[in-house]
C-alpha cells in the first residue's frame, strides 16, 4: 500500500466521521420527516463512500460493479414495494 | 460401450472391482479425518447428503407425530403446546435443514464442477466451511428441540415470537441465522464457479440447464438470505431488550415483520424449487433422448423466476391488514411470476413429445414432479386471487398448495436426482425395478396424503389446529393413511441403494447413454475429475433425434 492510498483512506475515514457528527447534530435540530430524510441521506452517502473506497469498487469494473449495483437495487425493491403498503394504508375504500 | 478401464479385475473382487473405482474420490483416503477435512467438492457433497438425510428423518418424525395426532378429532396424542412444537420443528427442520440445502449442496456441489469441466468449485475451503456452519446451525436446532422446542411455527410471526412465546425462540432464531451463512457461502461459491471456471468452449449457451438453475438459485441465496438474518436479529433484539420494532405499543409495526420475513421467504420457496426444475430439465432430456425444447427459454425462465420471485411477497399478507392497494399490486405480480414456471412445464412436455422415452426411475420421478408441480402452481394462482384468499387463507388449502410444490415437486426431483446420478456418484448400479416401484409408491402415498387437504381447507379446516370438528375426520384419516404409505415409500430407496453400494454391478462411465460432461469421466469420478481439461464443442443435449415412426 503506497503513501497516496493511505492518505486517501485516512481522508475518507475523516469524511465518514464528519458525516457521523452531522447525523448526531441533525437529530438535535430536525424533527419528524425532515430528520428522517437527513439521516437516511447521510447514511446513503456513507455507504457510497465505503463501497467506493474501502470495498475497492473504484478499482473494479464491469461485473463486480454490476453486482454492487444489484445489491442496492434489491434494497430499493425491499423498501419500495413495502411502501406500496405503508404509503396507501390510510386511503379510504 | 465397455471400456477396458471398467472391466472387472478378478484378483480384486469386492468393493473396488474396477480400476476406475480404485482411483476414485471415494478411495482417496479412508480415515474420518480425510473426510472431515476434505476440500473435494464430491466428498463435501457426500457429507451434505448424509446430513440432510438425517434432518429429513428428524423432520419426518415430527410429521409422523402430527399426522398421528390428527387421526382423531380430539387431539388425543399431544398436548396443545406439544402439537404447536411438533409442527414448528417440522417446518423449521424441513425448510432450512432439508429443502433449502437439499439439491444445491448435494447434487449441485457434486455436479457443478463436473458439468462445466472444472476440477472443483472456485473456493474449495469455503465450501467445507459452509458445511461446518450448516452442521452447527443444525445441532443448535436439535438441541433446542431436546431442550423443549418452540411453538411459533416456522414463520416466527410477531408479536407471538417476540413477546408471548415461551419456548427457545432466540435459540432457534440463532440456529437459522447461522445456517443462513452457509447458504450465502454456497451461493457465492457457485456464482464465482460458473463465472470463472468454465472449460474452454463452455459458453453460457453451452451450460446444462441444471447449471443455469443453480446459478439463478445462487443469486437468490445471496440477495435474500441477509434479509432473513437481519429480521431474526431484530426479533432477538425486541425479545431480549424490548426494542420497539414490531410491537405497536412501543411504536413498532407487526406487519413490518411480515414484510421482511416474506421478502426472504417467498424467494426462498424458489430456492427450494429452482434446483428441482434444473434436475427435471436434465431428467426429461435424458429420458426422451432429445434436446430440450426451447433451451434459451428454459434457461432464461430460471433467471426470470429469480428476479420476479422477489416482487410477490405481499401475497402472504392479503388478510393481515396490508393496504388493499398494495395487495392488488402483489396479486398482479403473483400472476406474472407464474408465467416463467409455465414456460418450463410446456417446454418439458414439448421435449417429451415424440421422444423415445426410457421408462427408467429418473423418468418416473420427473413425471411426478411435472404433474404435482402443475397442481401446486395452479392452486398458487388461485391463492393469489384476493377474493379466494379470504376464504382459504390459513386453511389446509394453503398447506396442500405448498406441499404439492415442496414435497410433491422438490422432494420427487431430489429422489429423481438420486436415482439418476447415484451410479455416477457411487459407481454402482441399483435394481431399476425397485426404483420404479418406489417412485410409484411415493406418487400414490403423496397424493393420498395431500389431496384430501385441499378439500379439508376448502371446507374450512384451519391449519395449525389439532382439535377439529368431527365431520372432518374421514379426510384426516385418509391423509394420515397416505402419510404412512409415504413414509414406507421414502424408506425403500435406502435399502436398495445401500444394497447397490456393495452388490451392484459396476456402472461404467455412462450407464444411461446420455450426453453431458459428467458422463465422460469414470464412475465414481477420480479425485480431480478430468485427466485433461475438456474442450467443449457440442451444444448440450446434442442427441441425434430419431422420432418415433421416422425410421
Ligand atoms: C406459481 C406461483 C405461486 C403462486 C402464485 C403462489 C401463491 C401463494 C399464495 C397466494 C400463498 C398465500 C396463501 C395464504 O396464506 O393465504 C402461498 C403460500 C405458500 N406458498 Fe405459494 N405460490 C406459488 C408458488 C410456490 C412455490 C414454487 C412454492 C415452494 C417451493 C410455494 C410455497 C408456498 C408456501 C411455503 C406457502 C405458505 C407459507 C406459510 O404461510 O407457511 N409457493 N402461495
Ligand atoms: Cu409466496
Amino acid at each position: 500500500m503506497n503513501a497516496m492510498t493511505v492518505i486517501r483512506l485516512v481522508f475518507v475515514w475523516f469524511a465518514l466521521m464528519g458525516l457521523l457528527v452531522t447525523t448526531v447534530g441533525a437529530s438535535f435540530f430536525l424533527r419528524g420527516p425532515a430528520s428522517m430524510a437527513a439521516s437516511t441521506g447521510i447514511a446513503f452517502i456513507k455507504a457510497a463512500l465505503i463501497y467506493w473506497f474501502f470495498m475497492h469498487l473504484s478499482e473494479e469494473r464491469g461485473l463486480p460493479r454490476l453486482m454492487a449495483v444489484g445489491a442496492v437495487t434489491w434494497l430499493a425493491i425491499l423498501i419500495g414495494l413495502s411502501f406500496t403498503d405503508y404509503a396507501t394504508r390510510g386511503f379510504g375504500w | 460401450m465397455t471400456n477396458a478401464l471398467d472391466a472387472p479385475d478378478p484378483h480384486n473382487a469386492g468393493i473396488s472391482e474396477t480400476r476406475a473405482e480404485r482411483e476414485s474420490y471415494l478411495r482417496a483416503g479412508h480415515t474420518l479425518r480425510s473426510w472431515l477435512l476434505t476440500t473435494d467438492h464430491k466428498r463435501i457433497a457426500i457429507l451434505y447428503l448424509i446430513s440432510v438425510t438425517l434432518f429429513f428423518f428428524i423432520g419426518g418424525a415430527a410429521a409422523a407425530l402430527i399426522r398421528a395426532d390428527l387421526v382423531t378429532p380430539g387431539g388425543d396424542l399431544l398436548t396443545n403446546e406439544g402439537y404447536n412444537r411438533a409442527f414448528t420443528i417440522h417446518g423449521v427442520i424441513m425448510v432450512w435443514f432439508f429443502l433449502i440445502p437439499s439439491i444445491p449442496t448435494t447434487f449441485g456441489n457434486f455436479l457443478l464442477p463436473l458439468m462445466i469441466g472444472a476440477r472443483d468449485v472456485a473456493f474449495p475451503r469455503l465450501n467445507l466451511l459452509s458445511w461446518y456452519i450448516f452442521v452447527i446451525g443444525g445441532l443448535i436446532t436439535v438441541y433446542a428441540l431436546i431442550a423443549g422446542g418452540v411453538d411459533t411455527g416456522w414463520t416466527f410471526y410477531t408479536p407471538l415470537s417476540s413477546f408471548f412465546a415461551n419456548g427457545h425462540v432466540v435459540l432457534v432464531a440463532v440456529a437459522v441465522f447461522i445456517a443462513g451463512f452457509s447458504s450465502i457461502l454456497t451461493g457465492l461459491n457457485f456464482i464465482v464457479t460458473v463465472h470463472k471456471l468454465r472449460a474452454p468452449g463452455m459458453t453460457w449457451r453451452h451450460l446444462p440447464l441444471f447449471v443455469w438453475s443453480h446459478y439463478a438459485t445462487s443469486l437468490i441465496l445471496v440477495l435474500a438470505t441477509p434479509v432473513l438474518a437481519i429480521t431474526l436479529a431484530l426479533i432477538a433484539a425486541e425479545r431480549l431488550f424490548g426494542l420497539g420494532i414490531f410491537d405497536p405499543a412501543l411504536g413498532g409495526d407487526p406487519l413490518l415483520f411480515q414484510h421482511l420475513f416474506w421478502f426472504y421467504s417467498h424467494p426462498a420457496v424458489y430456492i427450494m424449487v429452482l434446483p428441482a426444475m434444473g434436475v427435471v430439465s436434465e431428467l426429461v432430456a435424458a429420458s426422451a433422448r432429445k434436446p430440450v425444447f426451447g433451451y434459451a427459454f428454459v434457461a432464461g425462465s430460471s433467471i426470470a423466476i429469480a428476479i420476479i420471485g422477489f416482487l410477490v411477497w405481499g401475497h402472504h399478507m392479503f388478510v393481515a391488514g396490508q393496504s388493499m392497494y398494495a395487495s392488488t399490486v402483489f396479486s398482479f405480480l403473483s400472476l406474472v411470476v407464474a408465467v416463467p414456471s409455465a414456460i418450463k412445464v410446456y417446454n418439458w412436455t414439448a421435449t417429451l413429445h415424440k421422444g423415445r422415452i426410457a421408462l427408467d426411475p429418473p423418468f418416473f420421478f420427473a413425471a411426478s414432479f411435472i404433474g404435482l408441480f402443475v397442481i401446486g402452481g395452479l392452486t398458487g394462482l388461485a391463492l393469489a386471487m384476493l377474493a379466494i384468499d379470504v376464504h382459504v387463507h390459513d386453511t389446509y388449502f394453503v398447506v396442500a398448495h405448498f406441499h404439492y410444490i415442496m414435497v410433491g415437486g422438490t422432494v420427487s426431483a431430489y429422489f429423481g436426482a438420486l436415482h439418476y446420478w447415484w451410479p455416477k456418484m457411487i459407481g454402482r448400479k441399483y435394481p431399476l425395478v425397485w426404483g420404479r416401484l418406489s417412485a410409484a409408491a411415493i406418487f400414490f402415498g403423496f397424493n393420498l396424503t395431500f389431496f384430501p387437504q385441499f378439500i379439508l381447507g376448502y371446507l374450512g379446516m384451519p391449519r395449525r389446529y389439532h382439535v377439529y370438528d368431527p365431520p372432518f375426520q374421514v379426510l384426516h384419516v385418509l391423509s394420515s393413511a397416505g402419510a404412512s404409505i409415504l413414509a414406507v415409500a421414502y424408506l425403500m430407496p435406502a435399502f436398495y441403494l445401500f444394497y447397490s453400494l456393495r452388490y451392484g454391478d459396476p456402472a461404467g462411465r455412462n450407464p444411461w447413454g446420455v450426453t453431458g460432461l459428467e458422463w465422460t469421466v469414470p464412475s465414481p469420478p477420480p479425485k480431480h475429475n478430468f485427466m485433461e481439461t475438456p474442450i467443449v464443442t457440442e451444444l448440450p443435449y446434442d442427441y441425434h433425434v430419431e422420432r418415433e415412426g421416422e425410421q
